[in-house]
């Protein structure tokens, strides 16, 4: 019963931007044909899932946002553990990050386009760019907070520097890897649909490119809340990650 | 050594080594220390014999826990020696256990994974896997979190936490303890409590140890000597033999040879601590 209501919360808003969208459609404050109602955008979707375009399609998008998102980790990671952890290194790269990071990744996608071609490579460099930055900000902002007395501590108890990496700066660099990969993820998501304009062939962003052409409106829909709702379920289970391997945290850390 | 000598010494001043002494474990010799172009410490010279328990008294941002950290092996003196059993001291040790006013315990280890840390450490390889959690689970039950082995420190009281603390440092088996304000972020009834605790533990297991303090009382209670360290930089100006034996208990706070104790180092600590002001 608990479990329902808890679901039941869950699916409230959700719910409720159902209704909301109805309500402005019926209330002619927007032009009917210019906004589909749900369940003929849900029935879109139940359509192009059953026929099976669709399901490639998504999975041509999660696999490019999780190969992008992969690959920008296990940069940021290390990257931002080096720049957060030694002075020298972060005056270093400290402005080319800065620099990089302001370029919005669909100004690179001509580059992309020029140096990787229109296949796949192109489309998981352009995550890839886009999650790494956004990781590797918060892994070293995560970084540059870790409290140096638990280091004292450890080697006030005999730790070895490997002892002190694996058993304190490991287990403190955890929760900001988590973080990092969660902002990474959404920036991800955000630069999908960009980086499926390289030549849309496939993938959910590519489906809201032709739907456009054609002036799809339901379609379009129908591929914004297969974005939405895959995004979602992915930070929800790294959010569920982050508190069933980062229990020991403080509330408000989380 | 314990509390024997002569109420000493308001006379003994600044100046002066004690007498030489064969079980000498901790020797500040002329130890001086600056950060840029602050001085932070002025040629400071004591001793630490076995088995001691030496307080540092006086205002707080005076350099304190610099003279600390430099016995600890965080920091080095600009110049003079700290010496540990002859040895310059080189950097931090086990034979040092350490106590931090807080966060010294680690979040992400349970309390019986904490009070553990030191003895899964590769330098305690020797011995069995046993005897290590034997030692944990004596120190817990010193410590009485034994209720709470599996709890997290976030979930625990800032007394709690301070008893895992030194139950962690215990654990190490150190030769010394060192205290940064242990007790400064604990309401009075918890300190009281630590106070005992400590008493307790030491008189199982005798350890050499310095705390720092800016409450007179504490250190009074719990100390063999007391040193009053003066405004910055820090310098001792005043070194007192506690004339009480051990072990203690609560009575001897009210007894008329503490209190004359106490409010004769309460006045030299607070004119350090007007200077301070002044220095500000």
């Amino acid at each position: 019963m608990e479990r329902l209501t808890e679901f039941g919360w869950r699916l409230l808003p959700f719910l409720t931007v159902i209704v909301v969208w109805y309500l402005v459609r019926w209330s002619g404050l927007v032009d009917q044909g210019l906004l589909p109602p749900p369940h003929l955008v849900f029935l879109d979707i139940w359509q192009r899932s059953t026929d099976g375009t669709f399901l490639i399609d998504i999975w041509m998008s999660v696999r490019r946002v999780l190969l992008g998102l992969l690959f920008g980790m296990l940069l940021a990671v290390p990257v931002g553990f080096l720049i957060g952890w030694d002075r020298r290194i972060r005056r270093f790269i400290d402005p080319l990050i800065n620099f990089f990071r302001a370029l919005p990744p669909i100004a690179l996608i001509p580059l992309a386009i020029v140096y990787l071609g229109i296949g796949e490579v192109a489309k998981v460099a352009i995550l890839f760019y886009a999650a790494f930055f956004a990781g590797v900000i918060v892994m070293y902002e995560g970084m540059s907070q870790t409290n140096p007395l638990f280091i004292r501590v450890a080697r006030t108890l005999g730790a070895t520097d490997w002892e002190v990496f694996s058993k304190v700066i490991v287990p403190l660099t955890l929760p900001h890897v988590l973080t990092a990969t969660r902002v990474a993820l959404g920036v991800a998501w955000a630069t999908l649909v960009a980086s499926e304009l390289v030549a849309a062939q496939n993938g959910i962003g590519a489906v809201i490119q032709n739907a456009s052409a054609f002036f799809n409106l339901t379609t379009i829909y129908a591929g914004i809340i297969a974005i939405g709702f895959f995004a979602l379920m992915m930070d929800t289970i790294l959010r569920w990650a982050s508190r069933r391997f980062l229990d020991w945290q403080e509330r408000e850390a989380q | 050594m314990n509390g024997e000598g002569s109420l000493a010494s308001g006379a003994s001043g600044a100046g002066g080594l004690h007498a030489e002494r064969s079980d000498i474990k901790v020797r500040f010799n002329n130890v001086s220390m600056h950060y840029g172009d602050v001085e932070v410490v002025r040629d400071v010279s004591f001793d630490i014999a076995e088995g001691e328990f030496v307080s540092l008294v006086g205002p707080s941002g005076c350099g304190k826990t610099t003279m600390m950290n430099m016995l600890a092996g965080f920091v080095r003196p600009t110049s003079g020696d700290v010496l540990l059993e002859g040895v310059p001291v080189s950097g931090p040790g086990p034979d040092r256990g350490v106590m931090f006013q807080e966060y010294g315990v680690f979040p992400w280890l349970t309390v019986e994974k904490n009070i553990r840390f030191g003895l899964d450490l590769a330098i305690k390889r020797h011995v069995s896997r046993t005897e290590r959690q034997a030692i944990t689970e004596k120190y817990m039950r010193l410590m009485r979190l034994g209720d709470f082995r599996d709890a997290w420190p976030k979930n625990l009281s800032g007394g709690m936490r301070q008893r895992l603390a030194l139950a962690r440092a215990y654990a190490a088996n150190p030769h010394f303890l060192l205290m940064d304000e242990p007790f400064g972020a604990l309401d009075a009834q918890t300190r009281s409590d630590m106070h005992e605790l400590l008493h307790q533990i030491l008189q199982a297991e005798r350890k050499t140890a310095l705390l720092i303090t800016h409450s007179v009382e504490e250190a009074i209670y719990l100390s063999s000597r007391v040193l009053v360290i003066s405004a910055r930089p820090s310098r001792i100006v005043e070194r007192i033999d506690i004339p009480f034996g051990f072990p203690r208990d609560k009575s001897l706070l009210d007894s008329g040879e503490f209190i004359a104790l106490r409010s004769h180092l309460r006045e030299q600590v607070m004119k350090q601590y007007a200077e301070q002001q002044a220095l500000r």
